[in-house]
């Protein structure tokens, strides 16, 4: 299987990101997040199209947005955190002036799907170097967070009082989950985000109490189940994003359970 | 020495005045309750000493400096939410969390933070507690782990926003008492606002009653009269001492004081 080029860039990137993914899902789940997080793949779709109707790389395009879009959200803060139907229709609306790029550029249906649904199967050896690259970014800008960050998202009053910039902290982590979306995306695709960013982060939740250990466990989930998927996309010949997917789906669904039975007993 | 000192504070929210014009002075080492119904500006009031909310008039000042963010010499039980409730998170994680989370970098849990909260939780009797889940505990253990992180950093000041919510009669004397040793052990100044006077009130210095955008500081008997009740709410307002226990009573309807726990006939 390593083999073949293509397939040693595909280990390589989905590694990378599905580390990252794991991390940086971990606190997003911690936080009661996720929709957002979802919603911002979804803004990084029209940033990939229109980077791709002015004839720029659509990752940096992704990225810009999907960065714009974090901070944005990040300054509404607390008056968006729970405006579900805002978030909901500035997603759909992303995707629409994203089919609308994509009418301009005429471009072949398969660059849609490889956008919507992922397509790890054709990352460059130059594009692993990015995603690296900006998974160290993102990851290093999660590390300077951290403390005060955990403070913030678990005790908010204290946090405040103790002199936390809560503002700060909404604004700068969903910047860091805006860039670890759209590394996301160069894997599993913009309809797919969630499943990485908040499956392997959920079932780690519901298999260990400790955070340390959590995080840890998020992270090997994910990785795991990134590289799972592109073994048996390998040999089965079905798309990797698939894989993936129901692999997350799975482990999450069998953490909840383990869960729901130990608290029974 | 004054642990906390308002002159001529006037807190707002929301352009309404919450307390108007408010002074008083809570000498070094006092247990404070701190009473008033709904909306008398409890919360408020802690805000303002924990410099979160700037006094439109007036000055608060903690020790003798005037009130600041993030002052060490503070510590706080914000009023609960329940946010925290059905997490997944270990006791200890959450208490941790506090430990220097206002510096930015990455926690690794280095041993002298490490012996802090091993301290504190020590302090509270909720090392065990501390090993299990947030979303198992009752409301009265999870209380006891957020004291905890209120002792963090060794505050000579604590501020303690409804710490009985929610607990029965049993759970709040544990509480209260428990509060009480560690002020005594520890010679802390204490603000304890509660909603039952009865509650609080073997373990009491000074009352602190607010109502009607005003406040009233002093000694139990000082305090809780009917002339001075009458004054603060601007209402007709009986106290009645029944056993040992003491009701507020306006037009014939306890008020701030008695508890659905503790009916008249009850005291
Ligand atoms: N963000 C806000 N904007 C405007 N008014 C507010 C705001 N927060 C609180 N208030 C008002 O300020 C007043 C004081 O509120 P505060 O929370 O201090 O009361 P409290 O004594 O703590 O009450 P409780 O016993 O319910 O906790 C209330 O009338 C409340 O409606
Ligand atoms: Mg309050």
């Amino acid at each position: 299987m390593f083999g073949y080029g293509f397939m040693v860039n595909a280990f390589a990137a989905a590694g990378i990101v599905a580390v990252l993914a794991g991390v940086v899902g971990y606190v997003l789940v911690l936080r009661g997040q996720t929709f957002a997080g979802h919603a911002l793949s979804h803004v990084g779709f029209s940033g990939a199209t229109g980077a791709v109707l002015l004839g720029v790389s659509p990752l940096w395009g992704m990225v810009l947005m999907t960065l714009a879009g974090g901070i944005g959200m990040g300054l509404l803060g607390e008056k968006l955190a729970h405006r579900d139907v805002a978030i909901g229709l500035v997603l759909s609306m992303s995707l629409g002036l994203g089919m609308l790029f994509l009418h301009f550029f005429t471009a072949s249906a398969s660059q849609a799907t490889a956008l919507l649904f992922g397509n790890v199967l054709g990352v460059t050896a130059g594009a692993v170097w990015t995603l690296l690259a900006l998974a160290v970014v993102s990851l290093a800008g999660l590390a300077v967070l951290a403390r005060p960050l955990l403070f913030a998202t678990l005790q908010p009053e204290l946090a405040e009082a103790k002199g936390v910039n809560l503002r700060l902290m909404g604004v700068g982590f969903l910047a860091v989950v805006a860039l670890a979306t759209a590394l996301c995306v160069q894997i599993v695709g913009v309809l797919l985000v969630f499943s990485l960013m908040a499956g392997p982060a959920a079932a780690a939740q519901a298999l260990t109490a400790r955070l340390a250990r959590g995080v840890a466990l998020a992270a090997v989930l994910a990785l795991a189940e990134a590289w799972g998927g592109l073994t048996l996309a390998y040999h089965t010949d079905w798309p990797a994003s698939f894989w993936i997917t129901a692999l997350s789906g799975g482990a999450y669904l069998l953490a909840a359970l383990r869960q729901g039975m130990r608290i029974r007993r | 020495m004054t642990a906390l000192a308002l002159s001529g504070v006037t807190l707002a929210l929301g352009g309404r005045e919450v307390l108007s014009g408010v002074s008083f002075a809570v000498p070094d080492g006092a247990f404070v309750g701190v009473l008033g119904p709904n909306g008398a500006g409890k919360t408020t009031l802690m805000r303002a000493v924990l410099g979160l909310l700037r006094p439109v008039r007036g000055t608060v000042s903690v020790f003798g400096a005037p009130a600041r963010r993030g002052n060490p010499a503070i510590g706080y039980l914000p009023q609960a939410r329940g946010s925290t409730a059905g997490l997944r998170l270990r006791g200890y994680d959450l208490v941790a969390a506090a430990a220097s989370g206002h510096r930015f970098g990455l926690t690794l849990g280095g041993a002298a933070e490490r012996r802090e909260v091993d301290w504190a939780l020590d302090l509270v009797g909720g090392t065990a507690l501390a090993e299990r889940p947030l979303g198992e505990l009752s409301g009265g253990e999870r209380q006891r782990l957020l004291l905890a992180q209120a002792l963090l950093g060794r505050p000579e000041l604590l501020l303690l926003d409804e710490p009985l919510a929610s607990l029965d009669p049993r759970h709040q004397h544990g509480v209260v008492t428990l509060v009480r040793e560690i002020q005594q052990h520890l010679k802390l100044t204490v603000l304890f606002s509660a909603h039952d006077l009865n509650a609080v009130l073997g373990v009491l210095d000074q009352v602190l009653y607010l109502g009607g955008g005003q406040a009233a500081l002093g000694t139990v008997d000082a305090v809780v009269t009917a002339p001075v009740l009458s004054r603060l709410y601007g209402a007709s307002i009986d106290v009645a001492r029944i056993g040992g226990r003491i009701f507020v009573v306006a037009g014939g309807q306890t008020v701030g004081c008695a508890h659905e726990h503790a009916p008249l006939a009850a005291g």
